[in-house]
């Protein structure tokens, strides 16, 4: 804790750490100081000149934004010559500003009107034409309006320094300045959006929302990004049951206002014309649709002959699906018909990790670790295309704490820029390269180690016990794909272990088939897929009697005999788990008429087979979760407060057989995410798509 | 691509004087050498001295396009530079440029077709005193009048 500093602002004496800037000192003192160009956790511009404050024994009024506190300081922030330089900032900024603010997407959510509200001039005194360019379209997500620029740089240094990809700057001078993208007319860059969202008046809007809606004709809704396994909590706004935008302007959850182009622009596939609406029942001359009620006659009739026939029945699930509904059908499946061939496709190797540290306390990293550790290590995985928040995160940290950032990678990735030592290695090679670092790590004091698909079985074991032999803290984290994938391996929606890790032997069950072999399985009558699409690739000759869940007639719904129609993560309540273990609510925010939650869909075939499993209600499973599935007895008023809290730990963790070379990433980029980033027309209509990992 | 030998010994000697990591700062002057040699700061210019200072293009254009003395346009052999600052403005420097676009045939910002002259109007070059006062490339001219410019012009036009 560094020293405290007292100060005096508008007559209030106040105590804050040495370095703090007056205008943070002020807001601790609820104080106001306006501002534009200042932004938490970026370089410091004093661009905008709103903060202006007095301070007693210096002749000029000072910027608060960038002035340090000192002992003593006596400072005043509404005196009549404050009052007047706001004011005149003000005009300034308006001389050349479009009256356009009834059409302005910003309009009613725009700092500037908030600001002209509060502490403008009640009348204008410029009379000269207003200089004008036209407004520039510089990619399918990013427009550029320049009058409307106030020249906070904002956007300039969250592209730079917060994203690391630095593809804005500042052109011309004086009145002529405005913001350009790097490849003069047009942007190639990360597409994320976050220059929109941190630009405080309309000069940045999004392709997607313009001229779209009024802000206050939105509710909000808070919920979880249903894409990578990062856990950023997005709010979207809706109109008539549509999503119309997606950001975290009021940064609530672990990501603050950060997001990707998934969380922000690709949520348009939740309205895409392909949507299925109504079940689907197979016929000699193809699909033909069906009453809900005939479907699931269907369905839990070959599920009963199966249930008899000894529990002939598969399950693959998915990693967008949330906790309840994979506890749900991991208990529906295991308890209700006797089977235990259940998994999804795994993508990182967790349990082996849990195996290696059993018994051990914070052997998993959060996601607030990624930003405080003194050392990162990232072995196997480019964490800008593949976990953009994660290396957010770790940029921050190193920005901001000059954080140790070591990369052992199969080619070049962004972390780079920063990283004390890159190494380019095979992939599966990354332990043997480790050695060479050994001097410099055991210099730290604690270090986060994230590692990605290539790190699996035995090698999570070499990899922890070599970190033991550090003699530092080590925290872990294993990356692994989708929204909620960390939780279907903490839900047991594996063949391996039961909910919580916890042995096959508590229920008396066998390891089951994993979702490969069910596929070409003899043993199997019936195989369910629930979002998941393991056809892709593959058309199979011989196939059990198939039931899939999805919100598109992907691959694998075009062979099924049944579909039915399921709603997206945008559509339903439940939980996520991240992949830093982080468990958060979901909150329903779009309507689809005719999709189903799979948790409904599940619950009304136990109900058809006449199965007692308790409710399946969202909220009553997960408190039947949190009493019975270890790792997940958390505080659950938090998490319905919107809040990101952590899981974990995994008391009795089963000895497994892991099945290694099932295990692996989908390798998406910051513009694929499987059956999901093909519907979203955002996704695909930026020029940078799909892209490629290992580019740097 | 490649200056002239004594250019590229320029650059490396400003590129040597900084810091490492701080190669940037050489960015100005490097700029305007080059703008010297080659006439204007061509795309393949600025692609070049970029990569050299390890800035991004984007980075390169954004201090072009701040300072006027830099130029992406073709410049003819001779820049005439016209002050039209206060001092000189009330010694004449109007009535000075008109002379000059007309004598010329071109307006501000523009080059006579055999590309000799080109003519720009300017803010303060720093000689008040010897007001109306132009710049020709590097050189000044002072106490300019029409007929004077007249004479300089000639010159220039005779000059190899």
């Amino acid at each position: 804790m560094s020293k405290l500093v007292t100060l005096t602002i508008d007559g209030k004496q106040i105590q804050v750490p040495a370095g703090t800037l007056v205008i943070n000192a002020a807001k601790q003192a609820g104080i106001e100081i306006p501002s534009f160009c200042y932004y938490d956790g970026l370089s410091l511009q004093g661009a905008c000149r709103m903060c202006l404050v007095e301070v007693e024994r210096v002749p000029k009024l000072m910027t608060a934004c960038t002035l340090p506190v000192a002992e003593g300081m006596v400072v005043r922030t509404n005196t009549p010559q404050v009052i007047e330089a706001r004011k005149a900032m003000l005009e300034f900024l308006l001389t050349n500003h479009p009256l356009d603010c009834p059409v302005c997407d910003k309009g009613g959510e725009c700092e500037l009107q908030d600001m002209a509200f509060r502490y403008g001039a009640g009348e204008g005194r410029f009379v000269e034409f207003k200089y004008h360019v036209p407004e520039k379209q510089w990619s399918p997500v990013v427009y550029y309006d320049a009058p409307r620029c106030i020249l906070c740089y904002r956007c300039v240094r969250i592209c730079d320094e917060g994203l690391g990809v630095n593809a804005l700057g500042v052109v011309n001078r004086g009145v002529r300045s405005e913001i350009a993208p790097n490849r003069g007319d047009h942007l190639e860059c990360d597409e994320c959006g976050m220059c929109i969202d941190i630009c405080p008046v309309g000069a940045l809007t999004s392709g997607t929302y313009r001229y779209q809606t009024r802000p206050w004709e939105m509710s909000h809704v808070g919920t979880i990004c249903t894409f990578c396994a990062d856990g950023c909590k997005t709010t979207l706004g809706v109109r008539n049951g549509i999503i119309i935008r997606a950001n975290n302007r009021d940064r609530s959850g672990i990501n603050d206002e950060f997001l990707c182009i998934k969380g922000r622009f690709a949520f348009d596939f939740v309205h895409h014309p392909e949507r299925l609406t109504r079940p689907l029942i197979r016929t000699l001359s193809g699909f033909r649709e069906a009453s809900w009620a005939e479907a699931i006659e269907l369905v839990a009739e070959r599920f009963e002959q199966a249930r008899q026939q000894g529990g002939r029945i598969g399950l693959i699930g998915s990693t967008r699906t949330t906790n309840e509904e994979n506890y749900f059908l991991q208990k529906l499946l295991r308890q209700g018909l006797g089977s235990n061939h259940i998994d999804h496709r795994q993508s990182g190797d967790l349990v082996s990790l849990l195996m290696a540290t059993r018994g051990r306390e914070g052997a998993l990293a959060t996601t607030a670790d990624l930003y405080h550790a003194s050392g990162i290590l990232i072995l196997g995985a480019d964490l800008s295309q593949q976990h953009p928040l994660l290396a957010f995160q770790i940029r921050a940290n190193y920005r901001h704490h000059r954080a140790r950032v070591y990369v052992v990678t199969r080619g070049p990735v962004r972390e780079d820029q920063i990283a004390a030592r890159s190494l380019r290695v095979a992939p599966g090679q990354e332990l043997e390269a480790l050695e060479s670092l050994r001097t410099e790590l055991q210099g730290l004091p604690d270090l986060v180690v994230l590692y990605g698909d290539s790190i699996k079985g035995s090698a999570v074991a070499r990899l922890v016990q070599w970190c033991d032999s550090l003699a530092i803290a080590v925290r872990y984290v294993c990356l692994l794909d989708d929204a909620n994938s960390r939780g279907a391996l903490d839900m047991g929606l594996v063949p391996d272990w039961l909910p919580g890790y916890r042995s096959l032997d508590q229920m008396n069950l066998q390891p089951g088939l994993c979702w490969e072999e069910m596929l070409e399985s003899e043993e199997l009558e019936v195989l369910w897929v629930v979002g998941a699409n393991p056809l892709r690739r593959r058309h199979l000759k011989r196939r059990p009697w198939l039931v899939v869940q999805e919100l598109f007639l992907t691959e694998t719904a075009q062979q099924a005999d049944v579909v039915l129609p399921a709603a997206s993560a945008y559509e339903k309540r439940g939980t996520f788990t991240s992949v830093c273990g982080e468990l958060q609510q979901l909150q329903p925010a779009a309507q689809v008429p005719g999709a189903k939650t799979d948790l409904e869909i599940a619950s009304l075939i136990a109900l058809q087979l006449g199965l007692e499993l308790g409710p399946a209600d969202p909220d009553e499973l997960l408190g039947e979760i949190h009493r019975t599935v270890d790792g997940y007895n958390v505080d659950l008023p938090l998490v319905a407060a919107g809040a990101a809290v952590p899981t974990g730990p995994y008391p009795d963790v089963a000895a497994v057989a892991v099945r290694v070379d099932k295990i692996r990433s989908r390798e998406d980029t910051l513009f694929t995410a499987g059956s999901l980033g093909q519907r979203s027309q955002v996704l695909t209509s930026v020029r940078e798509a799909p892209g490629s990992l290992y580019r740097g | 691509m490649r200056f002239s030998e004594q250019l590229e010994a320029k650059f490396n000697q400003l590129i040597s004087a900084f810091p490492p990591g701080r190669e940037r700062a050489a960015l100005v002057p490097m700029l305007l050498y080059a703008q010297d040699e080659v006439g204007h700061l061509t795309p393949e210019v600025i692609q070049e001295i970029a990569g050299r200072l390890r800035v991004p293009v984007h980075e390169v254009d954004e201090v072009v396009s701040y300072y006027s003395m830099l130029t992406r346009k073709p410049r003819g052999r001779y820049h005439i530079q016209i002050c039209t600052n206060i001092s000189c403005m009330l010694l004449g420097a109007e009535q000075l440029l008109e002379h000059a676009k007309q004598r010329l045939g071109i307006d501000c910002g523009e080059v006579t077709p055999d590309g000799r002259f080109s003519l720009e109007e300017v803010e303060c070059i720093g000689a008040c005193c010897w007001g109306p006062a132009i710049q020709v490339n590097y050189d000044y001219h002072h106490w300019m009048t029409p007929e004077k410019l007249d004479r300089l012009l000639e010159e220039l036009r005779k000059a190899q």
